[in-house]
């Protein structure tokens, strides 16, 4: 609005010619040519529209009045052709009007319709922009899209602004942050407010700034209130105000407690979903363990045969059923559960009861099987990692703080993990299957002899133990590469999870894989991944010399149990 | 003392045992240096190295013989010591280097590398052979001796202990492999260039080198017999019988089982030692799970309880491995997970079982003729 007068000035022919003459040639041209695109407008009633097609103009300083403008009309529909502004992905045609192009650049569609426009037949101009431009935008951006109805929109646009602030937004921000209601944009603009008080002259201001800071404010905000607490050379603090000093370390005090506090529920979501996969990973190897004295080494192995199950499902959805493709993990957990327990049966069956009685050649042997079967899939699949993808329900995350996210792939996991265990118990506890696999665990001699078959025990235990490492592979693929060598990671780890838990119960081997996840996230950041991991086991072993059978034992009275 | 060295064999086992040694340490040699290179009969230089690292395998398979096939105890973590012995010797083999590395430089290049301005405490003392001699022979057995210690006492045993052994290698292998914890990480260490004023790359140190290995591995195969015919030698067998009925009987079998461990420990430290120079690299990867596993197979295979046999099986093996790596890697695996189904399901006793079940039939039929 602040161009009107000049308008109504330059209108005047005599006026007009007059400045035509003193000023060069083309400075009047394009002045005229502004006015008779800026009287247009006005008269018109599509003023949107026409300021819109501004952005396509050759002269920096009238985009920047077109986006500004733009910026005052607060209308939403003005937001993609700004955003390609600013991504320069902004075109103009010879008529004027705008093209919005893709992000390669070999589609474009019109500003206006959004229509999609053959643009090779098109000859296309990008207006240039500079940074005073570029700020600009920014702020016509958040302007609008702090209007806009989408309380999510607000939460982003309140976000990048707190990142990039400047002090032009702030009567923006103030005018909004009166009628907002939500308390998140709220916080947010807030403190976008507090960062830019905090360098003011007023003292109340930023005393007000660094209680805001205090109360909502993260990380970000620390070198701006460390700085306020540096000295010179001389010893001195560079700030003299020992009020403004004493709030900047109450604050700078109070953001490191929430971010060790949200640090560590970050490390018990981390540790507790490593903890979940090694529990499914360790809970067949304990039961048959538990059952038959034996370790399966190529029980890693049938981790990766669930994760590859799980590409093939994939594979096999994009092929066919591309439509339903979203849902393929819900069709990969039984597929994963089966071709795994189908394995590790087949494994049973043709190797392991014949080493009945030999536990360290039954490892000697499964040690043999894996090596068959990471070569088999190696040779079939590749060695290098395939890809698989996360269906669209579980991408993405909630974020509980400020830098902290937790992705819903692992917020499934452990609720899937969750089920499993409780089916398992169920298993073990309520059929009959489970009574005789308690009952052969506890006395195999004694449970042949009442008429229990225990190689079919054995069997089916095996069978199940492999089929839930399996779903473990499935979760796996969730969260990390899939290769041939993806059972072997994870593999010793489990070992320890049976070590540590003890075998024949459940709640061992739950307590052991979480204890075993969350101490090794828990140190990861004091100590780094790898001396955590020798911490764990040290700690394992100085357990044991405590609990030679584990955390949860079977209380018995053989002496070479 | 001597009467019982000379009880440990027939004359036959040792006229044998006296026949191998000397074949290796004077007939190659010979053959090497007298035989012109066109003969068939000419050994050439590059089989030194590669014999004197399959002596170094069957050193270790010696190693796991005693505590495995004698005493029952399987440990899948036996390339610590073996890493730990070779660590050693390649820290004297870097500090030898002096400063002819890549970066000119009195410290190792990877310390360069990593911009160190100083070489780290635990490197002190490899300046001399003497030190590196003396840390090669006393450090693997310590650190086996304490983790023995609280292992046995804990009465640890049978798959427990495997999967603790084999814990204990994974942790340590990947201690090794951060650049940080100062032994070369991920590369190791490597590019030796002499070893006691010896140039690597001379042939003759090689063949030298070679006879050593042979006239260590012989003397220790003397020893390992010594104990396993020895009473400690039954006692440890008793034990991997049935450890309840020994300790029954009043045997502390802690000591015993300690004792074995730890020899064992100390016999594989020495073979890592020999065998880098030999092959002019030591790195993490030694040890990986994968390799301390191999090694049960080499005694699995040539037949467990038996001394030879371990020996036996770990030239058998490696030479087998040898061969697939260059005639079909793909199938290497195959093979090798094969070799572990089939001889822990049908030859439990090895290769020398067969043998020996053979000449039992044999005997057995002459008798009843």
């Amino acid at each position: 609005m602040a161009i009107l007068p000049f308008l109504f000035i330059s209108i005047h022919p005599a006026a007009n010619l007059n400045s035509l003459k003193v000023t060069s040639r083309f400075f009047g041209f394009f002045i005229l040519v502004f006015i008779s695109i800026s009287t247009i407008s006005f008269a018109e009633a599509s003023d949107f529209e026409s300021t819109l097609k501004e952005l396509g103009n050759k002269s920096r300083s009238k985009i920047k009045i077109a986006v500004q403008k733009l910026g005052e009309l607060g209308n939403p529909s003005a937001l993609p052709a700004l955003d390609a502004l600013k991504a320069k992905r902004l075109a103009t045609t010879e008529d004027g009007s705008l093209v919005i192009l893709n992000e390669s650049e070999d589609q474009g569609t019109d500003a206006l319709s959004g229509k999609k426009l053959d643009i090779e037949s098109l000859k296309l101009r990008k207006p240039r922009i500079n940074n005073s431009v570029r700020r600009h935008l920014s702020t016509a951006i958040a302007k609008l899209k702090l209007n806009s109805k989408d309380s999510a929109v607000r939460v982003e646009a309140a976000k990048s602004l707190l990142k990039r602030s400047s002090s032009e937004i702030l009567p923006l921000v103030e005018a909004i942050l009166k009628k907002e209601r939500i308390d998140k944009v709220r916080e947010i603009l807030s403190l976008v407010l507090a960062k830019q008080y905090l360098a003011s002259e007023d003292r109340n201001k930023r005393l007000e700034s660094l209680d805001t800071i205090k109360k909502h404010g993260g990380i970000d905000f620390y070198r701006s209130l460390e700085a306020l607490l540096e000295k010179n050379e001389q010893g001195e603090f560079l700030e003299d105000d020992s009020i403004i000093r004493t709030g900047a370390e109450k604050a700078l005090a109070s953001i490191k407690q929430r971010q060790f506090f949200v640090n560590q529920i970050a490390n018990l979501f981390y540790g507790l979903s490593l903890g979940s996969i090694l529990l499914l990973a360790a809970l067949g190897l304990a039961i048959t363990f538990g059952l038959m004295g034996v370790i399966n080494m190529a029980h890693g192995e049938m981790l990766m045969i669930g994760a590859y199950t799980t590409f093939v499902i994939q594979n096999i959805f994009e092929k066919y059923l591309p439509s339903l493709f979203d849902w393929y993990l819900i069709a990969a957990i039984p597929s994963a559960f089966l071709i795994s327990a189908l394995v590790g049966i087949i494994l049973e069956r043709s190797v392991i009861r014949y080493l009945y009685g030999r536990p360290l050649e039954t490892l000697l042997a499964t040690w043999g099987i894996s090596l068959i079967l990471i070569q088999s899939v190696r040779l079939t699949f590749g060695a290098q990692n395939v890809e698989v993808a996360n269906p669209y329900y579980l991408s993405g995350g909630i974020e509980i703080f400020h830098g902290v996210v937790l992705p819903y792939s692992r917020i499934a996991i452990i609720i899937f993990v969750i089920f499993v265990v409780i089916a398992i118990w169920a298993l073990l506890q309520k059929t009959s299957l489970g009574l005789q696999v308690r009952a052969v665990t506890q006395n195999r001699e004694m449970a042949a002899c009442m008429g229990i078959p225990t190689h079919k025990v054995d069997m089916w235990t095996f069978g199940l133990g492999s089929g839930v490492a399996g779903l473990g592979g499935l979760a796996l693929s969730q969260i990390g590469n899939v290769g041939p060598e993806l059972g072997r990671m994870y593999i010793v780890d489990s070992f320890m999870v049976v070590v540590l838990g003890g075998v024949g119960k459940i709640a061992g081997t739950v307590a052991g894989a979480l204890g075993i996840g969350v101490i090794n996230k828990f140190l990861e950041p004091v100590s780094g991944a790898v001396l955590g991991k020798i911490i764990v086991l040290i700690l394992i072993i100085a357990l044991i010399q405590k609990r030679p059978q584990g955390l949860f034992a079977l209380k018995g009275r053989s002496m070479d149990s | 003392m001597i009467k019982h060295i000379i009880a440990l064999h027939s004359f036959r086992g040792w006229l044998f045992s006296f026949g191998l040694l000397a074949f290796a340490i004077i007939l190659l040699p010979i053959l090497n240096i007298f035989v012109p290179e066109e003969s068939i009969l000419h050994v050439p230089d590059y089989m030194f190295p590669l014999l004197g690292k399959y002596l170094c395998y069957a050193m270790v398979a010696l190693a796991v013989d005693l505590i495995w096939g004698y005493t029952g105890i399987l440990s899948l973590g036996h390339g610590v010591f073996f890493s730990m012995g070779g660590y050693a010797m390649g820290m004297y083999l870097m500090r030898s280097i002096g400063k002819e590395g890549v970066y000119k430089s009195d410290l190792p290049d990877f310390m360069v590398f990593l911009d160190w301005k100083e070489l780290p405490w635990y490197w002190y003392g490899f300046d001399h052979f003497a030190f590196a001699l003396l840390v090669i022979l006393v450090l693997p057995g310590l650190f086996g001796f304490i983790f023995g210690y609280f292992a046995f006492r804990s009465r640890i045993k049978g798959v427990y202990f495997a999967i603790i052994t084999q814990a204990m290698t994974y942790a340590l292998m990947l201690l090794f492999f951060r650049n940080n914890t100062g032994f070369g990480g991920n590369n190791g260490l490597t590019d030796f260039k002499r070893i006691l004023g010896f140039s690597l790359h001379n042939p003759a140190t090689k063949m030298g080198l070679f006879v050593i290995t042979a006239l260590v591995l012989f003397f220790s195969y003397v020893l390992a017999r010594y104990i396993v015919k020895s009473k400690l030698g039954r006692i440890l067998t008793a034990i991997r019988d049935v450890e309840s009925r020994v300790m029954f009987s009043g045997y502390n079998t802690l000591h015993y089982k300690l004792f074995i461990w730890t020899f064992s420990a100390f016999l594989c430290g020495i073979a890592g030692a020999l065998y880098v120079p030999q092959v002019g690299i030591i790195n993490p990867s030694e040890m990986q799970p994968t390799n301390s596993i191999e090694m049960a197979i080499w005694v699995a295979v040539g037949g467990r309880g038996t001394l030879s046999g371990a020996l036996f099986g770990a030239g058998l093996v490696n030479v087998a491995k040898s061969w697939f790596t260059v005639a079909a890697p793909d199938y290497w695996l195959y093979f090798l997970g094969a070799l572990f189904i089939f001889v822990t399901l049908f030859f439990p006793k090895g290769i020398l079982g067969i043998f020996k079940r053979f000449s039992i039939v044999s005997k057995v039929k002459e008798s009843t003729q």
